[in-house]
């Protein structure tokens, strides 16, 4: 079981578990304003990118090529994003924060 | 080649240089054939214009035939957005449980009306009576509507052949016009009397506007549809181990969906105006041509995709453009999500198998490439599970 703090671009912050699946799939299942999920992680619509806190990137791990390709071009993009549907959820995420992108 | 395959007429020219001149009356398109430089033009909204005079970024042209401004596509941002931001909250209600029950039971009652046995023409008996009443709900205006867009035919927006054929197009206008009028007088809980309510950076929407935003959604939404439904069909017809897969595997069929709108990629391609003078693979492309975003050649680019001519069921990194990119994304694309899952679920409770008969295909020539999108006619014969 992973705790992990969503905080949306209204600045409310949300805790929520989850314990497999990726990190989109648990912020849509808990209603997560700004992550939208459209094409339900297949890396193809960027409505799931969040801002990992700096000092948390390695345990969020590297883009893969393409989602970087796919980061390049979205709004807010910085060198701490990523696209949480390419992350999946294990205990080693436990106390991540993530802050909603758009 | 098997009858439910796609082609990729454009895989050389993507290879070898990128893009590819084609001619559309007086106003030649360079298309744009690999995926990344799709995506860059189609972000840098400054240099590659949506907001050109109405009609042009669309191929075949429409600028002899129209002068209404289709919104918010023919729109570019700031502007865009405002109107983004007003229309995307109506779009996404395809995501609330009362509008997908209605969409399953649509879709049931149909697919419960074809398992008779007896063979069935997939594109104006299937696949537009689909398409039709579920257009209703994305209105939100009553299920009888849809037998008058029914009657109409799947031609009432094409361009058959050569000309583009305005006529038909006035059907459209004509009644629309008459709708937004209906909803003057008597506003209801529709997407008209929605857009006749709204404000748009503080300002009413005019008439002429409204206008623009139902005729893109009539229009952007029927053959796109239709071509997913029949693709869909044809492809179960041909491959029933992946109609068995899907029954099997449930948690796959969201990625199935996004593959079929891949490899189908229904919309082949749309275009944009040139602001200033620029490169596209180093290629010269003058300020006031055209370019276009070849979706259906993106979406094949073998330095992306895996497999690319193959239809792979679970996918998982897609990152396909088969509903567009960056500001302009596809709108309706929730909406035709939950008509392609909801097909999906119904198919596998329902149909057992499905016989393909005979097709004709719907070929779509650009110049020398020749590109399969669809049929124009599809007879099947679906077997009940
Ligand atoms: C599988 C079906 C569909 C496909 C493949 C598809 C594809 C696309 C593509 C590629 C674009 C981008 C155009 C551009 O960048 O210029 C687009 C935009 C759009 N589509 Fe779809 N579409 C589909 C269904 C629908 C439906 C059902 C509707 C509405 C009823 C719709 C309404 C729109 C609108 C309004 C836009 C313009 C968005 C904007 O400019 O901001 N589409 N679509
Ligand atoms: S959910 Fe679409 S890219 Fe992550």
């Amino acid at each position: 079981m992973a705790k992990i703090t969503f905080i949306t671009q209204d600045n409310i912050s949300v805790v929520v578990e989850g314990q497999s699946g990726s990190l989109m799939a648990l912020a849509v299942e808990n209603g997560i304003k700004g992550i939208d999920g459209d094409c339900g992680g297949v890396c193809s619509c960027a409505t799931c990118h969040v801002h990992v806190q700096a000092d948390q990137m390695q345990l969020a791990g590297e883009a893969s090529e393409i989602e970087k390709d796919m980061l390049e071009l979205d709004d807010n993009v910085s060198e701490f994003s990523r696209l949480c549907c390419q992350i999946e959820i294990s205990d080693a995420l436990d106390g991540i924060v993530l802050t909603v992108a758009n | 080649m098997k009858h439910s395959a796609i082609n990729d007429p454009f895989e050389q020219a993507r290879v070898e240089q990128g893009y590819a001149q084609v001619s559309d009356q007086d106003d030649p398109v360079t298309m744009l054939l690999r995926l990344k430089d799709v995506r860059k033009c189609a972000h840098n909204w400054q240099t590659f214009q949506s907001g050109a005079v109405p009609g042009r970024i669309v191929v075949p042209s429409e600028v002899s035939i129209r002068t209404t401004r289709q919104i918010p596509f023919e729109v570019d941002p700031p502007l865009h957005k405002s109107f983004r931001e007003l229309l995307e909250p109506w779009f996404k209600r395809p995501l609330q449980a009362d509008y997908q029950q209605q969409l399953h039971q649509q879709i049931e009652t149909l697919v419960k009306s074809v398992l008779l046995g007896e063979p069935v023409e997939v594109i104006e008996d299937f696949a537009l009576v689909l398409q039709s009443r579920a257009l209703t709900l994305l209105l939100n205006i009553p299920f009888a509507e849809s037998e008058l867009w029914i009657s109409w035919g799947t031609h009432v927006f094409r361009s058959e052949g050569e000309a583009l054929d305005g006529d038909k197009a006035n059907i459209l206008y004509d009644y629309i016009d008459a709708q937004i009028d209906k909803a003057m007088a008597k506003p209801g809980d529709d997407l008209y009397s929605m857009l006749l309510a709204a404000e748009v950076n503080g300002n009413k929407l005019s008439k002429e506007e409204i206008k623009g935003v139902m005729i893109l959604t009539f229009a952007g939404g029927r053959d796109t549809v239709i071509n997913a439904v029949s693709n869909t069909i044809a492809y179960f017809s041909e491959h029933p181990e992946s109609l068995q897969r899907l029954r099997d595997e449930p948690e796959i069929r969201g990625r199935a969906i996004e593959e079929f709108v891949r490899y189908f990629s229904p919309l082949t391609h749309m275009g944009r105006v040139v602001t200033e003078d620029t490169q596209v693979c180093e290629h010269a492309a003058k300020a006031d041509t055209r370019v276009s975003l070849c979706w259906a050649s993106a979406n094949r680019d073998a330095s992306v995709f895996e497999n690319p001519n193959e239809v792979v069921l679970d996918r998982k990194m897609n990152p396909h453009v088969g509903f567009g990119f960056s500001h302009h994304n596809c709108l309706g694309a929730t909406h035709a999500r939950q008509i392609l899952s909801t097909l999906i679920n119904v198919l596998c409770e329902n149909v057992q198998s499905i016989d393909f008969i005979d097709g004709q295909e719907n070929i779509e020539h650009w110049d020398e490439f020749k590109r399969k999108v669809g049929y124009h006619n599809l007879n099947v014969k679906f077997n009940p599970a």
